[in-house]
């Protein structure tokens, strides 16, 4: 039985999905109090372009850098039985070291909190399917016990992986804690702002010559109803989400609408690295390798298991995107 | 296709809304385009003939052949031969290095092919497709011209463990008038490793004239596809006995070779028939 009374914290709610989720949570009755935190106050959220009016209604906004000890005060001194982890960095705002520090030290002294906390009993984390890297040597599709050929060496996908493992040593010493890891897809939707979302509003879209992914994605619908239901729920494991189905990026550049121009591998590092400069996009080595060779993960398990699986497929949560931000119009 | 069809099908394909399956498996444009550039070939180049069609179970199967030719057309004509004569859409596994090209890779998993590797083969036969391998593999392809018909090791067995997990008959398939292709006559070992390629050959055409080195001599082909070996039939706990897996291997290995020896007979010489 889960108790009545629940108080949630909410880590990285000054980005989209974390603050779209403190929200939701702050509305249900069944939660008494939600604490977010991050290093910056939460934009306001206003979704559909609506009047600003109390977005985050009661959720309380408490700035805390992960990386230092401080988030244990506010776990212990809230009574936190939640901790709801969604501050993962998926690409390097700043610096990748501050990117890394971010992500890894902050994992672990959040952790390192909810270990000695007498009340957290439910830790949900967000990770990414990142994890499973991008490399012509590996299966197909990934199912949440794969092992993958190339761990990720670089970047985002090495955070989380890092991150993962911290969660199986927190949840191996607090076996009576319910741990809930969510590896999700490319977040898409009409406010998802990332790497992926910035490359597909980009004029000119350069493409990895002779390559064709196949990609997925999750609706920032879907991934926020997911997460507030293992948030208030017992599923304890670690789960792929994505939405049904595959595009190819060539589908995608064609249901977009746009240009496109393949270049050879080495040249879209390149230009890469000429757009991060200019601050568009980060073209980063792990995202040559998903460009080149794309990824694609089963998420039966989530639908077994919470008899639940997400509204929007990989493709019309890619045309819900193109209709929002876009305006592309959707046969 | 009537013009209408045509535009439909260009209206389609250039904005995207077509439907891919989760290997990338684009059957619309396998087969009103890649299966249409090679089915001259099938049909007026090689001639290609099959035989024991029946043989193949409405489910679920695990087709496997001999592989041979240099270049792997063999691969190619068998997906013809199923796709146009048996109705079936064939999901081969190939080796890594077509993955990691460009253009190659991606036409492949269009073409609804995969990485040989245990998860992708356990998955499509579980999802009751018919799974073809060449589990000779680079020594069967890429073998000299003097070893033409001779079925080279068979690898560790594991299409058959994939086979006995997934409880589905293996359908043994011959292939004559692949090695005549491009008779590989010479190998030039130390290019092949710079190039990151498992051999470069010189055949009596290649490199010697050039991209014309590169047309496929005209010969005359076979494919035979014989009784299924009833892999089903075993209890999937054994997949992982060597004794059982090996067993069966051989049984599969030795049902090919034979047929391969009565097929060249009956086919005669390869060339001007």
């Amino acid at each position: 039985m889960s108790p009545v009374t629940r108080t949630v914290l909410v880590t990285g709610i000054s980005r989209h999905i974390g603050a779209r989720l403190a929200s939701v949570l702050a509305a249900d009755p069944a939660v008494s109090r939600v604490i977010g935190v991050d290093t910056v106050p939460p934009a306001s959220l206003v979704r559909d372009g609506g009047a600003p009016s109390d977005p985050l209604g009661r959720v309380e906004f408490v700035r805390v850098d992960l990386r230092s000890p401080d988030i244990a005060q506010v776990i212990a001194a809230a009574d936190i039985d939640t901790v709801v982890h969604m501050s993962l960095m998926s690409g390097p705002g700043g610096s990748r070291p501050a990117m890394k520090e971010h992500n890894v030290i902050g994992t672990m002294q959040l952790l390192a909190a909810c270990q000695r906390s007498e009340t957290v009993r439910r830790v949900v984390v967000r990770s990414t399917t990142a994890v499973y890297g991008s490399s012509p040597t590996d299966p197909a599709v990934f199912t949440e016990d794969s092992e993958p050929v190339e761990v990720p060496h670089t970047g985002y996908g090495k955070d989380a992986s890092e991150v993962e493992g911290y969660v199986r040593g927190y949840s191996r010493r607090r076996p009576d804690v319910v741990t809930t890891t969510l590896r999700f897809a490319n977040f898409i939707g009409p406010r998802v702002d990332s790497p992926l979302t910035r490359y597909f509003q980009s004029p000119i879209l350069p493409t990895v010559l002779g390559f064709d992914p196949r990609l997925q994605f999750i609706h920032e619908d879907d991934g926020v109803e997911l997460l507030r239901r293992v948030a208030l729920d017992d599923h304890p494991g670690v789960f792929n989400v994505a939405g049904d189905g595959v595009l190819l990026l060539s589908q995608c550049l064609r249901r977009a609408g746009r240009f496109w121009l393949p270049v050879p591998s080495p040249a879209f590092r390149f230009l890469g690295e000429g757009a991060r400069a200019l601050g568009r996009m980060d073209f980063t080595p792990e995202q040559l390798a998903l460009m080149s060779h794309g990824r694609v993960v089963d998420s039966a398990k989530l639908g077994h298991e919470l008899g639940w699986a997400p509204k929007f497929t990989t493709a019309s949560a890619f045309d819900d995107f193109l209709q929002t931000r876009l305006g592309r119009s959707v046969r | 296709m009537t013009a209408e069809e045509i535009l439909s099908f260009a209206a389609r394909r250039l904005s995207g809304r077509y439907e891919v399956d989760e290997f990338g498996y684009d059957a619309e444009l396998n087969d009103k385009v890649l299966l249409e550039l090679l089915r001259p070939l099938y049909r007026h180049w090689f001639r290609v003939e099959t035989i024991g069609l029946h043989n193949l179970p409405p489910e679920g199967a695990l087709v496997v052949a001999n592989h041979s030719g240099t270049l792997p057309i063999d691969a190619l004509m068998l997906q013809v031969a199923l796709h146009d004569e048996a109705g079936r859409a064939v999901r081969l596994l190939g080796a890594d290095l077509v993955y990691r090209l460009p253009v190659l890779g991606h036409l492949s998993r269009k073409t609804g092919h995969t990485l040989a590797c245990k998860e992708d083969a356990d998955r499509l036969l579980r999802k009751g497709e018919l799974v073809g391998v060449f589990p000779e593999g680079f020594k069967g392809i890429g073998k000299p011209w003097a070893e033409r018909y001779k079925l080279q090791r068979f690898g560790r067995g594991g299409f058959v463990a994939s086979a006995i997990r997934a409880g589905v008959p293996i359908v043994p398939c011959s292939i004559v008038g692949a090695e005549e292709i491009y008779p590989k006559i010479g190998d030039l070992p130390l290019l092949a490793r710079l190039l990151g390629l498992p051999y470069l050959p010189m055949t009596p055409l290649f490199p010697w004239f050039g991209a014309l080195g590169l047309v496929p001599l005209p010969s005359k082909w076979l494919i035979e596809f014989g009784e299924p070996i009833r892999a089903d039939e075993v209890d999937p706990e054994e997949a992982d006995d060597p004794m059982v897996v090996f067993e069966l291997t051989d049984q599969v290995r030795e049902t090919i070779q034979r047929s391969l020896n009565a097929l060249r007979l009956r086919r005669g010489p390869a060339f001007f028939l």
